[in-house]
C-alpha cells in the first residue's frame, strides 16, 4: 500500500463567532489507522475544531470529508467523545442506559435498545473496566469512571473514526491507563483517533500523529517529525521552556 | 363532611366528578412534561408559555366572539407555538442570552394579553365570557365535554411522549451528542417544546395562566427526589400531578369561595416540601442525618487512634488514660459518648476514676486504622 487511506480531510475549515476568527482556514489530512493529538494554547480552537468537523456548529466555510465521502453521509462511521463536562451527570439514569445511547442513531425512530443492545453495552463496559458498574447510578461516578462511561458510549457506536475532546482531563492513573489501553487497541483494529489533548509531556507516548493548531494549523504530521520545539514555540509563543522532550 | 364522605363524592357528586377527572387530566400531563422541563434546567420556559397564552385567549374570542373553551385553548395553544418561535428566532439570531429572551417574552405576550382583556371587560358580553377566570383559573366551570377535549389532547401528548422516548431523554442528556448522531436535534427540542404548550393550554382553565407554571416544575422537582430513573420519576411526576389535581378539586370543593387552581397549586407544593425534606438520599433530613452519623464515626474513629497513639508511647498499648487527657487530644466533641460506642463495640474498657484503655480487638483495629494509611502514602 503505497498510497494511505484518509480517515479524515478537512479543508479551509473557518469558524468566526461574531467575526472574530476562532478557526482560520484550517486543513488536515488524517490517515487511517492513526492516533493523532490536537494540541495547542487555551483558546487556540482545539475543541471548536472538533465540534465544526462534527457539525455541531455551523463553519463560515470548509469541507470535511470522511473516507472520501461528504461528512453528512458518513456519520455511521463516527464515534464521538465529547468532554465530560458538558453534561449534567445528575440526570436520573444508570451508566448501562448512557452507554446504549451510543446505539441510538442506529435504532431509528421509535424503537427501544433491546437485550442485544444491552450485551453490547456490557462489552462496551467491559472493555472499559466498568463491568461492575453497569447499573450504577452516574451521579456516583468518579470523573475518570465518567469519562471511562462516555468512552464506552463511543465503542458502542462501532466507528472507523473516533473524535475525543480532551480524553484524559483530570482522570486519575487507572482511567489513564485504560483509555492509553483502549486507544492502543482501537489503532490495531485499524481504527483511527482525533483526540483534543493538553499534556504536552504525553504527546509522544501516547500518540503517533499530531496537529499544533493556533487557530492557524502551525504543523500536522507523525510525532517525531512535527513536533520540534520551534513548531511548539510557534504554537505556544515561545511559552514550553518547560518542555522536555527527549529524557 | 368527613374524608370518607369526600372521597365517595368523587363517586356520587357529577360535578365534583368532573372537575376532578379534569384536573387529575392536567396533573398527569403537566406531570409528565414538567420532568423534561426540571431535568432541562428550562422551569422558567414553562412560565413564559404559559404566561404567553394569555393573549391567545383573548385574540380568539374577538375573532370568533365564543365563549367555547375549545375555541380560546385553541387560540391560547396558537400563541404558545408563537412564543416558541419568537424565543428560538431571538435566541439563535442575537447575542442575547436564553432566559433574557424567555423574560421578554413572558412580560410581552403577558403585557398584551392583560391589555387585551381589560379592554374587552368594557364589553358586558365579554365579561359573561369569563375571560378573566383564565388568569387564575376556575376548575368549576370545566364541563364534561371540556374533560374529554383535555383527555384527548392529553392522550395525544402523552403518546408522543411514548413514541419519542430515548430522543427526548437524549435531548435532555446530551444533546450534542444526539446531533453528532445526526438526528434533529432541534426538530426534537420543537417537538417536546410544544408538547409543553399542550400542557399549559390543558391546565389554563381550570388553573390559569399565572399559576400554571408550578404544575409544570413541581410535580417533576418532587419526583427527582425519590428516584434516580428516568422513567420512574416521570411516572411519579404524572402521579404526584393527578393527586394534587384530585385533592385540589375535592377541597375546593368544601367551601364556596375556595378557587381550585390555587388549592392544586397548594397541594402540589405540599407535596414538593415532603419530598426535598423526607425523601431517601437526596430529602434534607436524610442528610443530616447522614451527615451527623458520619460526624459521629470519625468522632470515634479519631478517639480510637489518639488512645492507641497515647498507649503507645508506653511499653503496654492497653495502657489506661483519663478522659480528660482523651479530651484535650482530640479537643471538643462528646468524648465520653465516642467511647461508649467503642465499648459497645467491644473496642475500649472503662477503669476506675474515669480512665479508659483498649482492649487487645481495639489495638488490633487501631492499627489496621493506622497502617494502611501509611502504606496508602507510598503510592
Amino acid at each position: 500500500m503505497d498510497k494511505q487511506t484518509l480517515a479524515v480531510q478537512v479543508a479551509d475549515l473557518t469558524v468566526a463567532y461574531q467575526e472574530k476568527p476562532v478557526l482560520w482556514d484550517v486543513d488536515l489530512d488524517v490517515p487511517q489507522g492513526v492516533l493523532m493529538a490536537i494540541v495547542g494554547p487555551n483558546g487556540a480552537g482545539k475543541t471548536t475544531m472538533l465540534k465544526a468537523i462534527l457539525g455541531l456548529l455551523t463553519p463560515a466555510a470548509g469541507h470535511v470529508s470522511i473516507f472520501d465521502k461528504p461528512y453528512q453521509e458518513q456519520r455511521s462511521l463516527v464515534g464521538y467523545v465529547p468532554q465530560r463536562g458538558s453534561v449534567d451527570w445528575d440526570f436520573p439514569t444508570s451508566v448501562l442506559d448512557v452507554v446504549m445511547m451510543g446505539n441510538y442513531g442506529k435504532l431509528g425512530w421509535v424503537r427501544r435498545p433491546g437485550a442485544a443492545d444491552r450485551r453490547a453495552a456490557e462489552l462496551a463496559l467491559e472493555k472499559v473496566g466498568m463491568a461492575d458498574y453497569a447499573g450504577r447510578q452516574i451521579s456516583q461516578l468518579s470523573g475518570g469512571q465518567q469519562q471511562r462511561t462516555f468512552l464506552a458510549r463511543a465503542l458502542m457506536q462501532d466507528a472507523q473514526v473516533y473524535f475525543m475532546d480532551e480524553p484524559f482531563q483530570g482522570v486519575d492513573a487507572t482511567t489513564e491507563r485504560a483509555i492509553v489501553d483502549i486507544l492502543k487497541d482501537l489503532r490495531a483494529d485499524g481504527k483511527t483517533v482525533l483526540a483534543v489533548h493538553h499534556d504536552l509531556q504525553t504527546v509522544s507516548e501516547y500518540f503517533d500523529w499530531v496537529m499544533l493548531l493556533n487557530v492557524r494549523r502551525i504543523a500536522s504530521g507523525p510525532v517525531d517529525e512535527v513536533f520540534t520545539d520551534e513548531n511548539l514555540r510557534t504554537a505556544y509563543g515561545g511559552r514550553v521552556g518547560f518542555l522536555n522532550k527527549k529524557p | 363532611m368527613t374524608l370518607l364522605e369526600l372521597l365517595s363524592s368523587l363517586l356520587t357528586d357529577h360535578t365534583i366528578r368532573t372537575v376532578a377527572s379534569g384536573t387529575a387530566i392536567l396533573g398527569v400531563v403537566s406531570g409528565v412534561l414538567g420532568s423534561f422541563a426540571v431535568l432541562r434546567k428550562q422551569s422558567l420556559l414553562g412560565d413564559a408559555l404559559s404566561h404567553a397564552a394569555l393573549p391567545g385567549v383573548a385574540i380568539a374570542y374577538m375573532l370568533t366572539g365564543s365563549k367555547s373553551p375549545a375555541v380560546l385553548m385553541l387560540g391560547a395553544g396558537i400563541a404558545g407555538v408563537l412564543a416558541i418561535l419568537v424565543l428560538l428566532n431571538v435566541t439563535s439570531r442575537t447575542r442575547l442570552k436564553e432566559d433574557s429572551v424567555l423574560g421578554i417574552v413572558l412580560s410581552v405576550f403577558f403585557g398584551f394579553g392583560l391589555l387585551l382583556l381589560t379592554f374587552l371587560q368594557r364589553n358586558p358580553d365579554a365579561r359573561q365570557a369569563g375571560l378573566n377566570t383564565f388568569l387564575f383559573g376556575q376548575a368549576a366551570t370545566l364541563l364534561t365535554r371540556d374533560v374529554q377535549t383535555m383527555a384527548v389532547f392529553g392522550g395525544l401528548a402523552l403518546l408522543l411522549v411514548l413514541v419519542f422516548w430515548k430522543e427526548f431523554k437524549l435531548l435532555s442528556f446530551d444533546r450534542e451528542f444526539g446531533a453528532s448522531l445526526g438526528l434533529p436535534m432541534r426538530g426534537i427540542d420543537i417537538l417536546l417544546t410544544t408538547l409543553l404548550v399542550v400542557a399549559v393550554v390543558i391546565g389554563l382553565q381550570a388553573v390559569g395562566v399565572v399559576l400554571m407554571s408550578a404544575m409544570l416544575v413541581a410535580p417533576g422537582a418532587a419526583a427527582r427526589q425519590w428516584t434516580d430513573n428516568l422513567g420512574r420519576m416521570t411516572l411519579l411526576s404524572a402521579l404526584f400531578g393527578a393527586l394534587a389535581g384530585v385533592a385540589g378539586a375535592l377541597v375546593s370543593s368544601l367551601g364556596s369561595g375556595l378557587s381550585t387552581g390555587p388549592v392544586i397549586v397548594l397541594c402540589i407544593s405540599l407535596i414538593v416540601l415532603v419530598s426535598l425534606l423526607f425523601a431517601p438520599n437526596r430529602g434534607l433530613v436524610w442528610n443530616w442525618l447522614r451527615q451527623w452519623r458520619n460526624r459521629s464515626r470519625l468522632r470515634t474513629e479519631a478517639v480510637l487512634e489518639n488512645i492507641y497513639l497515647m498507649s503507645s508511647q508506653h511499653a503496654d498499648p492497653t495502657h489506661p488514660h483519663a478522659v480528660t487527657a482523651l479530651e484535650a487530644v482530640s479537643g471538643a466533641g462528646n468524648v465520653r459518648r465516642s467511647l461508649e460506642e467503642l465499648q459497645r463495640r467491644g473496642l475500649a474498657v472503662p477503669h476506675s476514676d474515669k480512665k479508659w484503655s483498649l482492649t487487645a480487638e481495639g489495638v488490633r483495629s487501631a492499627q489496621a486504622r493506622l497502617q494502611p494509611a501509611k502504606d496508602a502514602d507510598h503510592e
